[in-house]
């Protein structure tokens, strides 16, 4: 039993800021260290039982579920190569700045209405300035790797974003516009009487192909393909910064595939008349959108640099903004 | 057979997508056909050909799989022993196997051996985990040969209908 006086100073301790920080950054560390994980297993296995595999079965007591564990620990031993003629600092750098940001993007990922690191108003706004940035550091990759097919993979990077960004952005803001609120938490209690998903179908699919094109996943790896420049913008990596690449990208999965459930699929909400808790209701959302992410990388070829660029802008910007438009329209009447 | 132009359009547009997600998704529902095999041994057909057995009773040392072995992977020694029959008259002779290996690092798996020995002494047997570390040692000689034996399978049965082989009709006739 905590008597009184431990109570005061518990409160004291929890009210102090700089311990709520430090609370806040090792949870959203914890998360970003943990989740990403399940869904790389959930990846490996996913994938293998979609090609009538088993995918690991060895590491770990059961169906290898210490894969991941076993991978990482590998890439720990491994020789950390720079190349010769690499800018030493940038191609360190890169690695961080690739995913920084995915780390960022949790901080502002609500687990229910009151489980999150920060609310801020602007958080939808924060989501997409943050997922825009990790880019860059795919560019310090591609250029500081002093490696033609590095830069070819990071220059299609930089383009698929710029290309993708605008769909990603004009299917939050139809979102926004519903809400009329830009902060998370506001955005899923805007959806407590119907999902954003019912109303804007077209954006949620919009938005999650935009998604995909984000984190350069199948269908839209061209800034990978292996099959003409190796590993992208990531060729010249090994050991713990490939390993910190890895992880940006299923942390990215991790964040992206939060951040359209709380747009779109009401977040921590459960669905009426089932008692299920919020971060539950979060996670089992945040699964399945990675299954459905994995399961198009098991489905699709990849396309063509030119048709990758052609669906965005011919494609996915006109529809989203003529969305938008109808969302307006409707809003305006409404009102 | 090729679809003209207006058949894939008659397909609809998207619809060649959602055929492809169900593809995956039905296959990821089955059951996966991996054997797991360090743990799982594999269910081999009774005609695989693992390894090359000797049944050394069978051998009458007549040289005939050594020298049609196209890569000259068998070492056969012998000699010539010879013994008086028990009712007198002149002293018989036989040959006795003294040596016979089977060098697997040399070895093509042609099977020409099995198919020209006379006397069935050689088999093709599914066992197959003999590898070693060293290439000299993958030399085998008659005793684990003789081993192998105990693996060979029965042959398959025949298919309906199939003629019977030409041993059969024969041993009939000679039973009677």
């Amino acid at each position: 039993m905590i008597g009184e006086a431990g109570v005061s100073i518990l409160e004291e301790l929890f009210s102090n800021f700089w311990v709520v920080l430090v609370l806040k950054t090792a949870a959203v560390l914890g998360f970003f260290l943990v989740v990403p994980l399940g869904v790389g297993y959930l990846e490996h296995k996913v994938l293998a039982h979609m090609q009538a595999r088993l995918g690991p079965m060895e590491a770990g007591a059961f169906h290898g579920w210490a894969q991941l564990v076993a991978d990482g620990v590998k890439f720990i031993q491994k020789e950390d190569v720079i190349p010769a003629a690499a800018d030493r600092t940038v191609f360190s750098l890169a690695p961080a700045v690739a995913m920084i940001p995915y780390i960022t993007i949790l901080v502002v990922l609500p687990l229910s209405e009151s489980a999150f690191a920060e609310n801020l108003d602007i958080g939808i706004f924060f989501v997409m300035a943050m997922s825009s940035v990790s880019v860059i550091g795919v560019m310090m990759a591609g250029w500081s790797s002093a490696n033609k097919f590095s830069l070819i993979g990071a220059l299609r990077a930089a383009a698929q974003l710029i290309a993708y960004e605008l769909p990603l952005v004009l299917a939050a803001a139809g979102v926004v516009m519903l809400a009329g609120t830009l902060s998370m938490v506001g955005i899923v209690e805007a959806q407590r009487d119907l999902w954003f998903v019912v109303p804007l179908l077209p954006l949620f699919v919009i938005f999650m192909i935009a998604s995909l094109a984000e984190l350069t996943r199948p269908p839209f790896d061209m800034p990978v393909a292996d099959s003409e420049i190796i590993f992208g913008a990531y060729t010249e990596y090994s050991g713990l910064k490939f390993a910190f690449f890895l992880l940006a990208e299923y942390g990215g999965i991790v964040a992206l595939s939060g951040v359209a459930s709380v747009l779109f699929l009401g977040g921590y909400l459960a669905p009426p008349g089932l008692p299920i808790p919020g971060p539950l209701m979060m996670m089992g959302k945040i699964g399945a959108l990675a299954f459905v992410v994995i399961w198009l990388r098991a489905t699709y070829p990849r396309l063509r640099e030119d048709q990758l660029q052609r669906f965005a802008w011919i494609t996915l910007v006109p529809v989203s903004l003529l969305w938008i438009l109808g969302t307006g329209f409707v809003k305006v009447a409404m009102s | 057979m090729a679809t003209k132009p207006s058949e894939q359009i008659e397909m609809g547009r998207g619809q060649g997508l959602l055929k492809g997600l169900a593809v995956t998704l039905k296959t990821m529902l089955h059951r996966s056909v991996t054997v797991q095999y360090p743990h799982v041994k594999p269910d081999l057909p009774p005609r695989t050909r693992g390894v090359i057995a000797l049944k050394e009773a069978n051998c009458t040392v007549c040289y005939m799989c050594s020298r049609e072995c196209p890569d000259w992977c068998i070492y056969i020694d012998a000699h010539k022993e010879t013994h008086e029959p028990a009712g007198g008259g002149r002293a018989r002779s036989a040959k006795v196997l003294d040596r016979f290996a089977i060098d697997y690092a040399l070895c093509m798996y042609c099977g020409i051996c099995v198919e020209v020995c006379p006397f069935d002494a050689l088999f093709w047997s599914p066992e197959f985990e003999y590898a070693e570390y060293d290439l000299g040692n993958m030399t085998h000689e008659k005793e684990r040969l003789e081993e192998w034996t105990y693996t060979v399978l029965p042959p398959p049965a025949l298919e309906e209908g199939a003629e019977p082989p030409d041993e059969e009709p024969a041993a009939a006739e000679a039973a009677g």
